[in-house]
């Protein structure tokens, strides 16, 4: 007979209390229609503020402290804790800068807000698995939000489109998984993350069964992240996907996998560390070149955006396949400062809107420095910062994975990666190169909307003064990192 | 005091320079003309204490360099030689900063050419008052940047950035040769500071240099390597072809920098490098041939110019042959004052045909002037006052200097002396004949000028008057008045430790032991000169055609500058050219932007189109890479875990 107490559901209380908040606001949204919807986005931000507060205020109270609950499945911690704030920080913004846009191409409906909010109790849910079980529960529950929100213009075809592709191949990826997990369980005999990391502490060899488990599982976590072979999806979703949509895609569900791929590598198989090394790094490998090579000829800004988020996930895997505190460190600074590089860039793609219909293309942006020269030294800004200028942001992000790699001995992979950064800063500065020496195409349509506005300050000021004070990220980054790999 | 002497000319450039639009053209004159006529005043002020009174004094200023073994320091050295130095550097650019004010009057950048005389004087300064080599060095190349800054002023002309950058590249040569005899220093002394040098000297004299595999003199080859830069600097025989093309720059250039004061920055190193020299008998030797070499040269080549400034170019590339196998035959006093009343009367002559020029609307060619002694009577006695005292006409100052160098080459009794002695007297004729030849053509008989330039002919104001009566008043006393501190009893007393010559070498000891025609000669063979060149162009104006037509072989030769240029542009040049676009075409063009830059941006973007075919836009494409992707994946890692 199973007792519950009050206390055993309190570490899962912020998932609980999105979830309640999601399925409340979803009946207040079929109760009031579609014109509730700009009340639904507040409320649902103001849902993730306080969802952020609960994940914060344990965390700000005790410190890193691990706790283990429903019966070994749920996990919370410090680097479960910064992933959490990360990803509501990430669905936060990205559904303050989704409602004008979903207002002006008439999809403002109320599912829109509440789909994000199921979407990130997935992830959460997926940050804290302490089992394959409890992985896989909160990867679909993400996931099928995911694909809905795809297709979430679906009158029109890529819209459509894009959220089928990314079911198929998502159910795929999941498919594979699944493989994987029962492969694990067959040859370990258990799904427990602590019992598996206990039985490979001590480097006990692998089984290829085993072995082939663990890859499969990586693979699935692999597409989550769409990292390179397994990214084919990427750019054809986020190029047909709402640009709000995309957007979100960007961040939060990136940041969640990413976590979650940092805690099933380095939990359970902790161990085996040398092993499964060389599959990251190969990933890691191709993702960068990739993302660098295939980007150079894109037109689409979206399309490059795609290829370029698969870079970056690139460089954050250099962190992984160091498998150390810093690796880790570095991981979480990477998806820090990415969170706010690519938000500030897709709000001003949500801008680039001439006589009311969208524009897509980069040549768009030419001589944008003259007619709207905010927006564009803010787009400035993240793109120096992508492509890893200093003093920006986005230097600091790959110093720390670098200095990760170096750390390991993976020299390779650092050169291999400043290659890669050097071809990548080629399309980057080429947009900058476009909005201040390219003859003008005329301003895009304004105004751009208060909240947009304040989006693109807020994230350009953090890119551009993150140099001042890092230690506010970097410290804490570093302690949950710790915190990890000594628990 | 010494340092504002030094520094003045550095404040003033910068305001000129810095600030010329601000303060104007009139502002960026007095600026630099004020601090100029400062700086010339204290500079005579400095020559009275240090030369006369022998107050010899060394003031530091900053630590430059302290790494290791080396160490420069930034310090001013004032004793009789650079005491000297600086006065003739200041008095006559501050009468060249003068005449600039008049003679510039219509030019559209004044505030940068005030500017650009200002830091010429203040390198030069640097580079006299010099207490180590590098410091030497830092001054060498400083007066080398104004020198190239000033010969290209009128960058809108093609030949004035020519002439401007051949005087850079030839003067590259020098000091490249400058540079590894400062290294061959450094190595044999581990020292750059010139007391330490001197000091070890003696011992050094001694010590070889082995250079691939052959054992040299270890002094010879680092004289011989410092006077290569001395060569450059001072326009000698084979690195002299610059000079001419100098003339290019405005003319008080020309009488600053390649007259009076730059170009004999040669003869100032073999002076203060003196107690490196005494102990080379081969590399003094090759200084006297290589001097009186260039005397006859210069001289032979300035009897067919044209050019007004050609000419007297030429005649300063020949006195400067004078002073250096003065300084070859250890007579480094005498080299030093021809160097000074050289400044004064060549200054003259070069600003007097500044006057000319300006007098005929910019005219520079000879043969287009002609009886304008009337219109223009005071630039007609000053260029007869320079001219008296080059040939070295008693009593004025060129007779006191250039016997000097000639008795004591005579009574350094070697061979090399008494080869620098006959071609001096031979160049002595030459010189006056020119000279003449230069003053009969443009101010006696007939004018060959059109109706419209003797017209607007005019005497030079007096702001350029002014500067040539100063100049005009040294040619004339200088000699007399320096004789004796400079070369005559006095001379050890003036000089001190400045100069140091071995008792063996001791020249200006020795002339007045010579017999009596040793020292009438060049004053007869000058006067020789001038009736000659009255001769050729007054009373029988016809000869010269005759001459040139019947040895018309000896007159192309010596027209064309012995072909010099013509010989460095087939061996040099053009090759250098032709390696350079081979390198540039071929090896940058084709080879490194081939595969370099272009090459990697080309497969780059090969791999990009690649890339993006990889994206078919297929569903069942993408879940078949997946699938090879989990495949290799497996694969990879089975692979990995066996081996």
């Amino acid at each position: 007979m199973i007792h519950f107490a009050l206390s055993d559901f309190l570490p899962a209380l912020p998932e609980m209390f999105l979830a309640a908040a999601a399925l409340a606001l979803l009946i207040l949204g079929v109760c009031q229609g579609d014109r509730s919807a700009r009340e639904i986005a507040w409320l649902s931000v103001l849902a993730l503020v306080v969802t952020f507060a609960l994940v914060a205020a344990p965390l700000h109270a005790h410190g890193p402290e691990r706790q283990i609950s429903f019966y070994g499945m749920f996990v919370t911690d410090g680097f479960g804790a910064f992933s959490k704030m990360l990803v509501l920080a990430g669905s936060a913004l990205s559904l303050i800068v989704a409602m004008r846009y979903n207002e002006q191409e008439g999809i403002a409906r109320p599912e829109y807000p509440v789909l994000v909010l199921l979407a990130t109790v997935g992830m959460m849910a997926m940050v804290s698995a302490n089992d394959l079980i409890s992985l896989y529960v909160g990867l679909e529950l993400q996931s099928l939000a995911l694909y809905v929100l795809a297709a979430f213009q679906r009158d029109t075809l890529r819209s459509t489109e894009a959220g089928l592709k990314y079911f198929v191949l998502g159910a795929l990826a999941s498919g594979m998984l699944l493989y994987g997990a029962s492969m694990v369980y067959g040859f370990a005999g258990t799904t427990a993350f602590d019992t598996l990391a206990r039985d490979f502490a001590d480097g006990g060899t692998a089984s290829i069964g085993l072995v082939i488990g663990i890859v499969l599982i990586a693979v699935g976590l692999a597409f989550k992240v769409s990292a390179v072979p397994f990214h084919m999806w990427t750019p054809d979703v986020y190029e047909g996907a709402p640009t709000p949509v995309t957007a979100f895609f960007s961040v939060a569900p990136k940041i969640a996998a990413m976590s979650l791929f940092i805690r099933v590598m380095v939990g359970p198989f902790g161990g085996l560390l040398v092993e499964w090394r060389q599959v990251i790094w190969f990933i890691a490998v191709a993702s960068m070149l990739l993302g660098a090579f295939a980007a150079l000829n894109q037109t689409n800004i979206k399309r490059l955006m795609a290829y370029s988020s698969i870079g970056h996930v690139g460089y954050a895997l250099i962190g992984l396949a160091a498998g150390s505190a810093i690796g880790v460190r570095g991981i979480l600074v990477y998806l820090a400062i990415y969170l706010f590089m690519n938000i500030g860039t897709f709000t001003v793609i949500l801008c680039m809107r001439r006589d009311g219909k969208l524009v897509e293309n980069i040549d768009e942006l030419a001589g944008l420095s003259r007619t709207q020269p905010g927006m564009a030294l803010a787009l400035a800004i993240f793109m120096f910062s992508m492509a890893g200028i200093p003093p920006l942001a986005g230097f600091f992000a790959k110093l720390y994975v670098f200095l990760a790699a170096i750390d390991a001995g993976l020299y390779g992979l650092a050169v291999i990666g400043v290659l890669a950064s050097v071809v990548g800063a080629f399309y980057y500065l080429r947009i900058v190169k476009l909005m201040y020496f390219d003859e003008p195409k005329g301003a895009f349509d304004k105004p751009i909307g208060r909240e947009m506005q304040a989006v693109l300050v807020l994230t350009a000021l953090v890119i551009l003064f993150f140099f001042a004070w890092p230690g506010l990220l970097v410290d804490g980054a570093d302690a949950v990192a710790s915190a990890l790999f000594s628990g | 005091m010494p340092v504002a002497a030094v520094f003045l000319p550095l404040v003033a450039s910068f305001i000129a320079g810095f600030f010329g639009r601000w303060i104007g053209d009139r502002g960026a004159q007095l600026v630099t003309c004020a601090a100029m006529l400062i700086a010339a005043a204290l500079g005579i002020t400095l020559f009275v204490q240090v030369g006369l009174h022998g107050q010899s004094r060394v003031v530091d200023l900053l630590n430059w360099m302290d790494t290791g073994d080396l160490q420069v320091q930034w310090s001013l050295r004032f004793d009789a030689l650079s005491a000297t130095m600086v006065a003739v550097v200041t008095i006559v650019s501050a009468m060249v900063h003068v005449y600039s004010v008049g003679y510039m009057a219509h030019d559209h950048s004044i505030p940068r050419f005030m500017s650009y005389l200002s830091i010429f004087t203040f390198f030069m300064l640097m580079l006299v008052t010099a207490d180590n080599f590098v410091q030497l060095f830092f001054g060498w190349e400083g007066v080398g940047l104004a020198s190239y800054l000033l010969i290209g002023f009128w960058f809108d002309r093609p030949s004035a950035n020519a002439a401007a950058i051949k005087a850079f590249v030839v003067n590259r040569v020098g000091d490249f040769g400058f540079a590894l005899g400062i290294f061959a220093v450094y190595y044999l002394f581990g020292s750059l500071q010139f007391d330490t040098v001197f000091a070890a000297a003696p011992e050094v004299a001694k010590s070889s240099l082995n250079f691939l595999g052959h054992n040299y003199p270890a002094l010879t080859v680092t004289c011989l390597l410092l006077f290569v830069g001395a060569m450059g600097k001072s326009a000698q025989l084979g690195l002299h072809t610059w000079l001419p093309d100098a003339m290019e720059g405005p003319t008080p250039v020309s009488a600053l920098i390649h007259a009076a004061t730059m170009v004999t920055a040669g003869v100032f190193m073999l002076a203060r490098l003196s107690p490196l020299f005494e102990y080379s008998e081969t590399a003094l030797a090759v200084v006297v041939v290589v001097g009186g070499t260039t005397a006859m040269f210069a001289a032979s080549v300035g009897m067919a110019q044209n050019d007004i400034k050609r000419v007297i170019a030429y005649s300063t590339c020949s006195q400067l042959g004078y002073m250096f196998f003065a300084a070859g035959v250890s007579a480094y006093g005498a080299a030093m004052f021809h160097l000074m009343t050289h400044a004064f009367f060549k200054a003259l002559l070069f600003l007097g045909a500044g006057s000319v020029i300006h007098a005929m609307s910019g005219e520079q060619d000879m043969r287009k002037m002609g009886g304008i002694r009337y219109l223009i009577p005071y630039t007609y006695i000053l260029m007869w006052i320079g001219s008296l005292a080059l040939a070295g006409i008693w009593p004025f100052a060129g007779y006191y200097s250039k016997d000097t160098i000639l008795e004591a080459s005579y009574a350094a009794g070697t061979g090399v002396g008494l080869y620098a002695y006959w071609v001096g007297i031979v160049v002595a004729f030459l010189t006056a004949f020119y000279s003449w030849r230069l003053i009969f053509m443009t101010f006696h008989g007939k004018t060959r000028a059109s109706h419209d330039v003797m017209h607007h002919a005019h005497e030079s104001p007096p702001v350029m008057l002014w500067p040539l009566y100063v100049l005009a008043a040294g040619a004339i006393v200088a000699g007399f008045l320096g004789f004796n501190h400079f070369v005559g009893e006095e001379h050890e007393g003036f000089w001190r430790e400045a100069i140091f010559v071995l008792p063996a070498h001791d020249t200006l000891g020795r002339i007045e032991e010579l017999p009596m025609w040793v020292s009438k000669l060049p004053l007869v063979v000058a006067l020789l000169g001038i009736f000659s060149a009255w001769v050729a162009y007054i009373w029988r104006p016809g000869i010269p055609t005759w001459v040139t037509s019947h040895f018309r072989p000896i007159y192309l030769f010596v027209l064309n500058k012995w072909y010099f240029d013509e010989l460095y542009d087939a061996v040099f040049v053009r090759p250098a050219f032709a390696i350079g676009h081979g390198l540039w075409k071929k090896g940058d063009g084709a080879v490194i932007d081939g595969l370099g830059p272009d090459g990697l941006a080309e497969t780059t973007r090969g791999l990009s189109v690649w890339a993006s075919r990889l994206q078919t836009g297929y569903l069942y494409h993408y879940a078949f890479a997946m699938l090879i992707g989990v495949v290799a994946l497996v694969s990879w890692y089975l692979l990995f875990q066996i081996g």
